[in-house]
């Protein structure tokens, strides 16, 4: 469409090191696109060619169909909330919200800066320096500074990282609202999974420097492309297979550690001989026997080490006869009792909820999430 | 920074255990040794000076000074030398803006644009210090002789008309000045621009301002602190300089602190000379004064 944000190729290197690797992606005008990844693996960097502070070592940048790659910032209709929101401390609050305007050459910046300060709820704060506001107004500030110029892109560089989790929940929810209010399209960099998840309509994860996968929260989420995406958006269960895939009309079967398991033919994503078979730890249940297996669901025993309580559900892990420990979910809700580490369970699961990837060679069962770390 | 100062101050107030508040003494011990060294070389000194001024105008070394009040010695010594007063304000002023506008591009290159020469620079910047004052000036009289080669580099120019001159000239007093006072206006631009967050120029840009706005809008107001600073390091010992005027200009380029230098040593009229020393003083304050408050409503943090 018109005002598509597309990177084409991009690569970034700072001396042998390269931040941003071939990237290539395409945000489509008015979408809320979030870039998810670790700490370090160039999410920022993206955003900074973005909006013209990095200039790309290969590539091109284009908005609406313009080559916006050499631009100066200050040339593009693009405005940026820093992570470290970078408001200008020897100015008011209003002033601080009106400097693009009037950068812009705009006379009465008056009543848009009151506009724009009443959509983040700050209206009797004009007054006020930075240093005078929390870290929450802060950062509702640094977001009416960029949204009062109408950029046809707003970049948010972890804008809500350094906010408590209540505020931030609040303010996710928020940046949604005024999102879907001013229809500007939103690039939105983070390494929460859960807030990339609840706020974007697509969402892309990053890792070292390349885009592991692309789409729409829950496709991702229920059908991850990678073994890295599997653990880093949430968790799974990945178990190596052993032997290459054999075709049964619309199932493949595997084997895994002595058992074979079948999978539906679209949810495999393998194309190797060296597979994993992944199931994510809400989609097994624990039952007391084989016989209590449902009909359809594969399963295999375990014995359960270890369980932790988090309110919403139980977390148990689950070691298998060959030593692996498996996660599973078992939701609170009433149904069925606790199970003491030491008891023997069956773990059950529907085949069109288990999944097939690429496995690197010689990795084994990978069943924990991956550790965030804080950009 | 006042602000940083600020936060910090109750920010420790507040964790502060109650029993600490038993050595509110501590920082006045602190104070004492410098305390005494400002009574001795300082305080006691400047009365002494404040009485020598009023002693009677017509006493001599040789007859003997009495204390008569003369307050009058106040305004004579004033009208006898207003024009020097005038001219060591000007000569001061020009020399403190031409430091400036040297000043903040090579601090700005220092803070921002060194890389691994900024210490080599900052060196650099100091290094004049490693000679003496007057050494550094009598060079430059060397610099700017008649037959050196920058008047005759300036003459085959056209710069400077056939028979036209340096040494000995408004200008010449001015060249000097500024070079020797120019670290002190490069070293608080420095350390004000080092705190520049870069972060907040690339905002700048983000939201429409082009490098020159960006140095009106952002860089020079978060950057005065270190103009002020470095302008009173630069103006107040400049407006009473002597020695530049004394070796780079004639008696028609003195500045009043030729004349409160000549009045001590020379003619001994030290009523006269202590009442010099106090109006440079008293006029110095008040352009201070002005300065600061005028920078001040600008909201300096
Ligand atoms: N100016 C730079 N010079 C050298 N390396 C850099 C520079 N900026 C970023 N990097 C490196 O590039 C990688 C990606 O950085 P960044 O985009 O900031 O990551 P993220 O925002 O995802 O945490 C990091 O390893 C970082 O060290
Ligand atoms: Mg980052």
């Amino acid at each position: 469409m018109s005002g598509d944000l597309r990177l084409t190729n991009v690569t970034k290197s700072f001396g042998p090191f390269t931040a941003v690797d071939d990237l290539t992606l395409t945000v489509p005008q008015g979408a809320f696109f979030a870039l998810l990844g670790a700490s370090g693996c160039g999410k920022t960097t993206t955003l900074r060619m973005v909006a013209g502070l990095e200039e790309p070592s290969a590539g091109q940048v284009t908005l609406g169909g313009t080559d916006i790659t050499r631009l100066r910032p200050y040339q593009r209709p693009v405005n940026t909330v820093f992570q470290s929101y970078a408001l200008f401390p020897h100015l008011s609050i209003t002033e601080n919200v009106a400097f693009g305007l009037r950068r812009k050459g705009v006379k009465n910046v008056a009543p848009q800066v009151e506009q724009m300060l009443s959509l983040v709820q700050l209206d009797d704060f004009g007054g006020r320096r930075p240093h005078q506001l929390s870290g929450g107004q802060q950062q509702r500030v640094a977001l009416a500074r960029a949204l009062i110029n109408h950029p046809q892109v707003l970049l948010l560089d972890e804008p809500l990282g350094a906010l408590d989790l209540k505020l931030r929940r609040q303010m996710q929810i928020e940046l949604k609202r005024i999102q879907t209010e001013v229809g500007i399209t939103f690039v939105h960099v983070t390494h929460d999974q859960e807030e990339a998840m609840t706020m974007a309509d697509t969402v892309a994860v990053m890792n070292d420097g390349r885009i592991e996968q692309l789409g729409a929260p829950a496709e991702i989420y229920e059908f991850p492309a990678t073994p890295f995406v599997a653990n880093f958006l949430g968790q799974s269960n990945l178990l190596a297979g052993t032997g290459g895939l054999a075709r049964s009309g619309d199932d493949l079967s595997i084997t895994a550690h002595g058992s074979r398991f079948t999978v539906p033919a679209a949810r495999s994503r393998a194309t190797g001989d060296k597979i994993y078979l992944g199931v994510r730890p809400e989609k097994l249940h624990l039952v007391t026997s084989e016989a209590d297996v449902p009909s359809g669901f594969q399963h295999l025993t375990g014995t359960v080490t270890d369980s932790s309580y988090v309110g919403v559900s139980t977390q148990y892990l689950v070691r298998t006869a060959w030593d692996t420990e498996l996660s599973v979910f078992a939701p609170n809700s009433g149904l069925g009792g606790s199970l003491p580490p030491g008891a023997e369970v069956t773990v059950a699961w529907n085949p069109a909820h288990a999944f097939l990837l690429d496995r690197l060679d010689g990795a084994g069962d990978a069943t924990h999430a991956l550790v965030e770390e804080r950009a | 920074m006042s602000v940083a100062a600020i936060g910090a101050g109750t920010g420790s107030k507040q964790n502060e255990p109650p029993q600490k508040t038993g050595r509110a003494w501590l920082p006045y011990l602190l104070l004492l040794p410098a305390g005494l060294w400002l009574l001795l070389f300082f305080a006691l000194p400047l009365v002494q000076l404040g009485a020598t001024s009023l002693y009677d105008p017509t006493g001599s070394l040789s007859t003997g000074y009495a204390m008569t009040w003369s307050f009058g010695n106040y305004p004579e010594a004033l009208d006898a030398y207003k024009w020097h007063f005038l001219r060591s304000l000007g000569y001061a002023a020009v020399a403190t803006a031409i430091c400036l506008l040297l000043g903040y591009p090579l601090a700005y290159a220092i803070a921002h644009r060194a890389g691994r020469w900024k210490n080599v620079l900052l060196v650099g910047v100091i290094a004049p210090f490693f000679t003496s004052f007057l050494i550094r000036t009598l060079a430059w009289k060397t610099i700017l002789s008649d037959n050196g080669p920058l008047v005759e580099a300036l003459r085959t120019l056209h710069l400077l008309g056939a028979d036209g001159r340096l040494l000995a000239t408004p200008t010449a007093v001015i060249m000097g000045l500024v070079y020797n006072f120019l670290p002190f206006m490069v070293l608080p631009l420095y350390a004000s621009l080092e705190r520049l967050d870069q972060r907040l120029l690339e905002a700048a840009g983000d939201l429409y301002a082009g490098p020159v706005s960006t140095f009106w809008k952002v860089t020079l107001p978060l950057s005065m602190p270190g103009v002020v600073a470095g302008t009173l390091l630069t103006f107040i010992p400049a407006t009473g300089d002597y020695i530049n005027a004394e070796l780079l200009g004639t008696p028609r380029e003195y500045m009043i602190g030729n004349v409160i230098d000549s009045a001590f040593l020379v003619r001994l009229d030290y009523p006269q000379a202590a009442a010099l020393s106090f109006l440079l003083m008293a006029v110095v304050l008040l352009v201070v004064f002005v300065y600061v408050r005028r920078s001040g409503t600008e909201e300096i943090l």
